[in-house]
């Protein structure tokens, strides 16, 4: 069937060489730390280079010392943008802790519905390189939190601003190392598309606005 | 509506879209905006070349090993509970999606952006099956509701002005009030997400295309802006990832170099809104997420290029950068080229993939400025490869008679230096005869063609071969 002949036309066509299987699993297992030196990001400035970064791409980040303090940034960003106190969120524990009710903000857990005006996600890390952050599905944020409702905020702990791709895929080898969760988000900034007259226009399909929360913890 | 093959009149194509004002005049996104973009992003980093070569590197060593990781791929994906399906052409993909859809009674499916979807004719063939297919990609619905196929691999309607955007919207979304009034563009961007947005919701099946494959993993890539992506694969029971077999990368880490070559070289961005990783279905510990999880690998001639003259293309990230660069495609826009894929990258592939006696005229589309190889973030030789199919061209006698004649003319002559030199002496002084002592003629006779849009320079001084005799002459004396 289809994948026979798929598979014996490439082996048929490519270069014969010994120890081919050798040479991919050597691949697979490599060390690829080094490329890390490439990207030219100050080891000392992370926290710095992933709010520049993050607010090049259109998104909004400040720090916060605790939990507290994280409230009333969250609180303070609802009124700036006059959205109702109430957030959308998954089971993260990090999350569940907050004192929202002293901020009078309301939570709904579970996963997101097109009316929700705002969600509310704890990151795995951030990647000061792009400014990008990582999510991963599971009940502690349900990744439709990340897109369905119209604005997004993310919390990410200072010690978890890594500064390269590479650092970021080795932290997820150590937490999963049988098998990536079913979605893994990388995501840089709010939503946008440039598709009518290369205009670019934010909110395309995903939340119009994202909010990083960054927790001093270093 | 099913892909129609345009290529044979790529001639034809072109004369209308050089006369056609409005495409014409959607030409600046792509020479000051892609391109600029582009090239404002690469300054910022310390060294794009080592980047490019190791992007290469990956690649080459990819298409050396693609049957083992094929199957290492494969067997990753069946682990985390996913399904891969094999096709060896466009006709094999359509009905194993179509088979994945009526096995579920899907009535609706939503559609991220995929070139491959569109290589194969897949919209037209569920529709036929009574399926609601919605593009769910901004440009991608614009041109799915105008009827048309996209004019560029990474902006489908770059050629679409917004007031035509508005147009269509106006004329399709018949329940809304037709007197409403357009402001911004905002406007019509909140319109397309508020339609989107139920759909996204009512869809039963997801079909997304890929960008990178990885066999480490067994995890699909795609790389978006509109979080369409997403929402396709998140929401309906069943997602497909339809893609081709020359996307596998071996490791996560690999996936990140070809990351940053392909968002810097497409859209100028250090790293697109939306990247993200799917890996099987949804786990027991996950509230969303698709029940079931199929990776279709489609085949459709790549297999056949692995060993041959045109395997570097298989190297390809569709970034479309050459096509930004391309003057010919600047002229000519996306359309002309017929098929799926355009400019020098589509020039290069729709060959290999629907054969040079349909795709031949678009290789020829080309002057080998040189300016796509320069700009491939993976370094594919393109002007190398295009060339490669005028040879074949010409040995299968395709090659216009008129075209064989002259160069056989010409070639007789070359190869006979006696009669060449003043043959050519004879035809310069004929020409300053005509030219009647100006510099520039606005008609040679017999090259009515060429001279319809150029003026020719007229000869000055003597011929390359007696001037090259004179001076070998002078330096001889001298020493």
């Amino acid at each position: 069937m289809s994948r026979e002949t798929i598979l014996a036309r490439v082996k048929r066509n490519v270069k014969a060489a010994p120890n081919r299987m050798e040479a991919v699993e050597a691949r697979l297992k490599g060390d690829y730390a080094h490329r890390a030196d490439w990207v030219a990001v100050d080891a000392e400035k992370l926290v710095t280079t992933f709010i520049e970064k993050a607010e090049y791409a259109s998104a909004s980040a400040e720090t916060v010392k605790d939990d507290e303090e994280l409230v009333e940034a969250l609180a303070r960003y609802m009124r700036a943008k006059n959205l109702p106190f109430n957030v959308r969120m998954g089971a993260d524990e990090r999350l569940s802790r907050l004192p929202l009710k002293k901020a009078m903000i309301e939570a709904k857990s579970g996963i997101a519905e097109d009316q929700d005006e705002i969600g509310l996600s704890h990151a795995f890390t951030g990647i000061a390189e792009t400014g990008t952050l990582a999510l991963l599905s599971g009940g502690d944020n349900p990744s439709t939190i990340n897109f369905l409702p119209a604005n997004h905020v993310v919390v990410v702990k200072a010690s978890d601003i890594v500064k390269t791709y590479e650092d970021m895929w080795a932290r997820l080898r150590a937490k999963h190392p049988k098998m990536l969760p079913r979605t893994v988000n990388l995501i840089t900034g709010p939503s946008r598309s440039a598709d009518i007259e290369q205009t670019l226009l934010l909110g395309a399909h995903g939340p119009k606005s994202l909010h990083i929360l960054i927790v001093q913890d270093i | 509506m099913s892909v129609s093959i345009t290529s044979p009149n790529f001639k034809e194509n072109a004369k209308k879209a050089l006369d056609d004002v409005k495409l014409q005049n959607s030409r600046v996104h792509i020479e000051k905006g892609f391109i600029g973009k582009r090239s404002k992003s690469i300054a910022k980093v310390a060294d794009f070349e080592q980047m490019r070569e190791e992007g290469r590197a990956i690649k080459n060593h990819v298409l050396a090993h693609l049957d083992i990781y094929l199957e290492k791929f494969e067997a990753r994906v069946k682990e985390a509970g996913g399904h891969v399906h094999w096709a060896a052409t466009a006709e094999d993909a359509r009905k194993i999606i179509a088979k994945i859809c009526k096995d579920v009674n899907a009535k609706s499916v939503t559609k991220g952006k995929s070139m491959i979807s569109e290589e194969i004719g897949l919209n037209s063939h569920l529709e036929d099956m009574g399926l609601e297919v919605i593009e769910t990609d901004l440009g991608e619905y614009i041109i799915q509701l105008r009827g048309e196929h996209p004019s560029h691999i990474i902006a489908p309607a770059v050629h679409v002005s917004r007031k035509d955007v508005e147009a269509i919207f106006r004329e399709k979304h018949t329940h809304l009030d037709k007197a409403r009034v357009f402001h911004q563009p905002e406007d019509v961007l909140a319109e397309a997400r508020a339609i989107l947005r139920s759909k996204f919701q009512a869809a039963d099946v997801g079909i997304t295309g890929a960008n990178f494959l990885i066999a480490e993993t067994g995890s699909a890539v795609i790389v978006t802006n509109e979080g369409n992506g997403d929402l396709t694969q998140l929401l309906p029971r069943v997602h497909v990832a339809v893609t081709s077999i020359e996307k596998i990368v071996p490791t996560l880490d690999d996936a990140a170099v070809l990351m940053r070559l392909l968002t810097r070289s497409a859209t100028g961005q250090d790293a697109s809104v939306y990247t993200t990783f799917f890996t099987g279905p949804r786990r027991p510990e996950d509230p969303d997420g698709p029940e079931e999880f199929h990776i279709v690998l489609l085949d459709n001639g790549r297999s056949n290029m692995l060993g041959s003259e045109f395997e570097e293309m298989l190297r390809c990230i569709r970034c479309g950068a050459c096509m930004n660069h391309c003057p010919v495609y600047h002229a000519v826009g996306g359309h002309s080229y017929g098929w799926v894929y355009p400019g020098p990258m589509g020039a290069v592939l729709t060959p290999s993939l629907i054969g040079v006696d349909k795709a031949g005229h678009l290789p020829n589309a080309s002057t080998f400025c040189g300016r796509c190889e320069s700009v491939c973030p993976v370094k594919i030789p393109l002007p190398k490869l295009m060339r490669h199919w005028r040879e074949r061209e010409f040995e299968r006698h395709l090659t216009p008679k008129a075209v064989r004649f002259g160069l056989a003319f010409w070639a007789f002559f070359a190869r006979r230096p006696r009669l060449y030199n003043p043959l050519a002496r004879l035809g310069m002084a004929m020409l300053k005869l005509l030219s009647g002592g100006k510099t520039r003629m606005k008609t040679v006779p017999l090259a009515g063609g060429w001279t319809k849009f150029r003026d020719f320079p007229v000869p000055e001084g003597g011929t390359f071969q007696s001037q090259y005799k004179k001076r070998r002459k002078e330096e001889g004396a001298a020493q």
